[in-house]
């Protein structure tokens, strides 16, 4: 058998991924992690002294604070199996990718280990997110000084 | 006439006693679980780290496969081994505890059997009155290095597998009458039919098990019907479909009892290792616990072994590359089965 008509037996029998199901969950599983983070920022708005700007950072935190719990008792993989995009892109993913090669590394030590290896994976997210901060703020830098926009 | 890439072994080395140690999952998940002779209960298996717990498994399978052949390791004459980890250090820490003359062989999933026919070779040219031959594979090290850390998050598709933390090993020695004879070997070529997915291993492996099967079956002027089981290392649920039906395509007998898949058959039907298990221990194990007891007991006379190795690092994929894959056999037969 050529390679071409394997490639086709081979698309032919592989099992498709079930897109339709993913989709699905992946949106239920984001929207409820998102819907937390929206009631934790309520609870520092309402119980401490946070305004909707500044009520942020801390919220993020949190969230990224169970992560890290769920990450280390071994149930983030397993939510994120049945989620997909939904556990991966809310800050929560950022938090597991971060810990989990923490935890993964720790046996190289602290410095070579942990230190070296903690943004294997998340790396390029930060790597990529203020590079785009940099060019929207850039855009909208542009934009006031022509005075198309306003701040 | 020589067939390429094919050996024969007319003095018949036997295998003469086989063990398999495996980690927690494999005890409980595994149907082959209670034909293991070791069980770790944790997956460090009592070391500090995944990869010392991987050399651990190779000296307990090792220790083990010794000991029921009535030998120490002073007795055995060549240690022939391999895993995955980068430059096989498991097998390396291992072979330094044995204090054994030590190839290491590289073949990916597909070292069960490689190292079985090199350890065939070394018996067969007289240099060899008992050889440790096997391989092991230990999940948590294994995925750290060609995937993901364990603890990250992502979804795996319906044609993943999963690696298994267990350890093959059979000591090899000159004919001894009543256990399983080696008789020929087919050395797997390197094909690459351009798959690229890593998560989807069975589908790139098929093609160089069907390449050593159809070369075996002709360079041995045999066919399917000789054997009593075609067992193939690891393609798991989908590349085993794939391989059994490019057998059918080719016009070969397959009935579908005799066609097994050690990854297939590992974790039962469980849904939640996908499309099977994988490693370099997965056919070791399978192929030194269930294959070597059932021909023991008779079950079966004449088998042929094909280990299916995927030759990828994670290099090369992230270059894009492709993958290309090997797959090496070996018939046993008890006395007296199949021809000579």
């Amino acid at each position: 058998m050529d390679q071409k008509t394997y490639t086709q037996l081979e698309q032919k029998m592989t099992p498709k991924v079930p897109l339709a199901g993913n989709l699905i969950r992946a949106f239920l599983v984001g929207g409820l992690i998102c819907a937390i983070g929206q009631a934790i920022m309520y609870f520092y708005m309402y119980f401490f002294d946070f305004t909707e700007k500044t009520a942020g950072n801390p919220t993020v935190a949190t969230l990224i604070f169970i992560a890290m719990l769920l990450t280390g008792f071994g149930k983030y993989k397993k939510i994120a199996q049945f989620a997909g995009a939904g556990s991966a892109v809310p800050v929560t993913g950022f938090g597991n990718a971060m810990i989990s090669a923490a935890i993964e590394h720790r046996t190289e030590g602290y410095v070579l280990g942990v230190g070296g290896n903690m943004f294997k994976l998340a790396g390029s997210v930060i790597v990529f997110g203020v590079f785009s901060a940099f060019v929207v703020a850039l855009i909208k830098t542009i934009l006031v000084k022509l005075g198309v926009i306003g701040w | 006439m020589v067939a390429r890439g094919i050996l024969n072994f007319p003095s018949r080395p036997s295998i003469r006693a086989a063990a398999v140690a495996a980690g927690p999952l494999e005890k409980k998940k595994s149907i082959f679980g209670p034909l293991f002779d070791k069980l770790h209960d944790s997956e460090l298996c009592g070391e500090d780290t995944n990869e010392k717990a991987h050399s651990r498994l190779i000296e307990d399978a090792c220790g083990l496969a010794l000991e029921k052949a009535g030998a120490m390791p002073a007795d055995a004459d060549f240690l022939l081994c391999g895993d995955l980890v980068n430059e096989m250090t498991p097998s390396n820490f291992a072979a330094a505890n044995l204090h054994l003359p030590y190839i290491g062989l590289f073949s990916a999933c597909a070292t069960s059997v490689s190292s079985l026919a090199v350890a065939a070779l070394l018996t067969e040219s007289g240099a060899s009155r008992l050889a440790l031959a096997g391989s092991a594979s230990h999940h948590n090290s294994i995925e750290r290095q060609f995937r993901y850390p364990i603890e990250y998050g992502f979804q795996k598709g319906p044609t993943a597998q999963w690696t298994v933390t267990a350890a093959g090993f059979a000591a090899v020695t000159q004919n001894e009458p009543g256990y399983p004879e080696i008789r020929r070997a087919t050395i797997g070529r390197s094909v690459d039919y351009g798959l690229t997915d890593p998560l989807n291993m069975g589908a790139a492996m098929a093609p160089a098990a069907f390449d050593t099967l159809s070369r075996h079956l002709f360079g041995t002027n045999s066919v399917p019907g000789d054997y009593d089981a075609i067992i193939t290392g690891d393609l798991g649920s989908v590349g085993s479909s794939l391989f059994r039906q490019m057998a059918k395509e080719e016009g070969l007998e397959v009935r579908r009892s005799k066609w097994r898949d050690a990854g297939e058959e590992f974790y039962g039907d469980d849904p939640s290792f996908f499309a099977g298990a994988s490693g370099a221990g997965c056919s070791a194990a399978v192929y030194f616990s269930d294959v070597f007891q059932k021909m023991l007991a008779g079950e079966y006379r004449r088998v042929l072994l094909i280990a299916t190795g995927a030759l990828l690092s994670p290099l090369s994929f992230q270059q894009g590359e492709s993958i290309p894959c090997t797959a090496h056999a070996v018939e046993l037969s008890m006395s007296g089965g199949g021809q000579s």
